[in-house]
């Protein structure tokens, strides 16, 4: 076995624990973040800073009992979980979060930063996304209970409506990449504009990414589109009847496809690895620090907005967010023939 | 790649037969879901990524989770599952079989002479448009006008039932106070079976 396979093996686990620490990070981010919106401080008992919190809440989750309703239907009640976490880790592995790197010398050809290079990375992504429905929805169902069944049936209803508007968006910037590849686009994306504005598609795009932007927190279920688990209408939606480890699954899949939707925004519109200062090896750091930023505005919307009411979601999402889409897509592939770019 | 294509075939073909035997209707369901995947890795394993993604996108994806809302939103229940029971009697099975046989046939004669279809070459994305949007628009055309004709048609129906509404809504919030449960079906009723009667 060659070193190379051996780095790629290793780049598997890197990704996958490296995924864990961020949905960790992710919950004390969200808590610390709520907690200074709020003019609170937050968890500060376990740890400096209340810094090994999401650790303790991972151990009380694992310790406790998981309880499954009499009129479940058994199989699929512990199958939904499963599904939604297994999505949300499998749609990472086509994002690259960084340059080719030969780990400074050590071996013979490069290695790309990237679990799996496919071809069609963006497709694989968005059907990946499309996927994980089927964990919520499951859980709604299974649970024999109204409130899980009802934020089951919003949850289905809302990505399939706001699923075309992320898929348009995503199209938008396909033409200006000219691929379907993530590591093509991002490349795509290197250098700047008179040496101070950077190539990032988010300049030329600036529509279609506040649609994908809006899309992406409508799929992912975060405020203000948290119908599937409204807690003053519906309990806690599709998971009211989990506890335990398989809660623990569903709320570990919520931050991971948050970190995913950032992670795919940020090499379509925000240049992926590319930034200036550092040199091309050390691009994973401004990879991280773009999502880190996307993170940040996922948590700052959710602090600062309310819920929007049902309807007004379908109205906005067919009637505002859809037609945005189509027309900003139409306008891209005009300027695209015109400009020849 | 050649094994992952039997595997995937395997798989697809398991799940479609289990699909058609499942009494409950979700479990179905998800056993066509399943096989929809394993298609769509085949088509991976062929080197056709882009149809395989677009699978999983227009079929998997989209299509069967209306499918899955639907049926969740009717929520059969056990009634539905007695009477699948009564119609996948045996007897039943005798036309689609022979037919399916004659099917399996034509597909094992296509298989069997030469061994050229092993081969795996790659088909970039470029190349499907190409021919889409090249020698065969006229189809996409064609289909693009089926879709707008079923679009105006649903937005018709649509628009009819709105101006209705009103007084559907007062109807139902009378409904909800008593007369539907007393009824005995409750517009949704959760889960896969009703809950337990109280002893």
């Amino acid at each position: 076995m060659s070193l190379t396979v051996i780095v790629q093996i290793a780049l598997v686990f890197v990704v996958f624990t490296a995924l864990l620490l961020s949905a960790a990070a992710a919950v004390y981010a969200e808590r610390k973040v709520a907690a200074s919106i709020q003019q609170r401080e937050g968890p500060n008992r376990v740890g400096p800073g209340g810094l090994l919190q999401p650790f303790a809440d991972v151990i009380k989750l694992m310790f406790k009992e998981s309880l499954r309703p009499a009129g479940a239907d058994r199989f699929l009640f512990v199958a939904a979980p499963v599904i939604s976490a297994a999505a949300a880790f499998a749609a990472f592995a086509v994002v690259p979060f960084g340059a080719s790197t030969t780990l400074f010398g050590l071996l013979d050809e490069p290695v790309r930063l990237q679990v799996a290079d496919v071809n069609v990375a963006v497709l694989v992504v968005f059907a990946i996304a499309s996927m994980s429905v089927y964990g919520i929805v499951l859980a709604g169902w299974s649970s024999n209970s109204k409130y899980s069944l009802l934020g089951a049936l919003r949850s289905a209803s809302q990505m399939i409506s706001y699923e075309l508007s992320y898929g348009l968006s995503l199209a938008s910037v396909l033409l200006l990449g000219n691929s379907l590849s993530l590591t093509e686009i991002v490349n795509a994306q290197a250098g700047t504009w008179f040496g101070i504005i950077p190539k990032w598609f988010v300049v030329l795009q600036p529509v279609g990414f506040l649609v994908y932007g809006i899309s992406g927190i409508a799929e992912t279920n975060r405020a203000p589109f948290d119908f599937p688990e409204a807690e003053q209408e519906l309990v806690a939606g599709y998971h009211t009847e989990y506890s335990g480890m398989p809660f623990g699954m569903f709320f570990l899949a919520e931050y991971i496809n948050m970190v995913t939707v950032s992670a795919v925004a940020t090499n379509l519109f925000l240049g992926g690895w590319h930034g200036p200062l550092l040199p091309e090896s050390l691009g994973w750091i401004w990879f991280l620090l773009k999502v880190a930023a996307l993170m940040f505005v996922y948590i700052w919307i959710r602090w600062t907005l309310p819920r929007y009411r049902y309807d007004q979601l379908m109205q906005f999402g067919w009637k505002v967010l859809l037609p945005v889409a189509v027309l900003n897509l139409l306008v891209t592939a005009a300027g695209v023939v015109y400009f020849g770019a | 790649m050649q094994a992952a294509f039997y595997l995937a075939g395997a798989v697809a073909v398991a799940s479609t037969a289990l699909m058609v035997t499942r009494l409950n209707v979700v479990h179905a369901l998800l056993y066509l879901v399943l096989s929809l995947i394993a298609v769509a890795v085949a088509f991976f394993a062929l080197g056709a990524p882009l149809v395989g993604a677009l699978e999983l996108i227009v079929y998997a994806g989209a299509i069967m989770v209306l499918f899955v809302f639907v049926v969740m939103m009717l929520n059969l229940g056990d009634e539905a599952s007695e009477q699948e029971r009564r119609w996948l009697a045996p007897g039943i099975w005798r036309l689609p079989l022979a037919l399916g046989a004659v099917l399996l046939g034509g597909a094992v004669a296509l298989v069997l002479p030469g061994d050229e279809a092993g081969a795996v070459q790659p088909v970039a994305p470029k190349e499907v448009a190409v021919s889409l949007f090249g020698p065969y628009a006229i189809g996409v055309e064609l289909a693009s006008m089926l879709l707008l004709a079923g679009l105006a048609g649903a937005y018709h129906l649509g628009w009819q039932r709105r101006a209705r509404q009103p007084e559907e809504e007062v109807r139902d919030g009378l409904d909800t106070a008593g007369a539907r449960p007393a009824a005995g079906r409750g517009a949704v009723r959760p889960g896969p079976r009703r809950p337990p009667r109280a002893a």
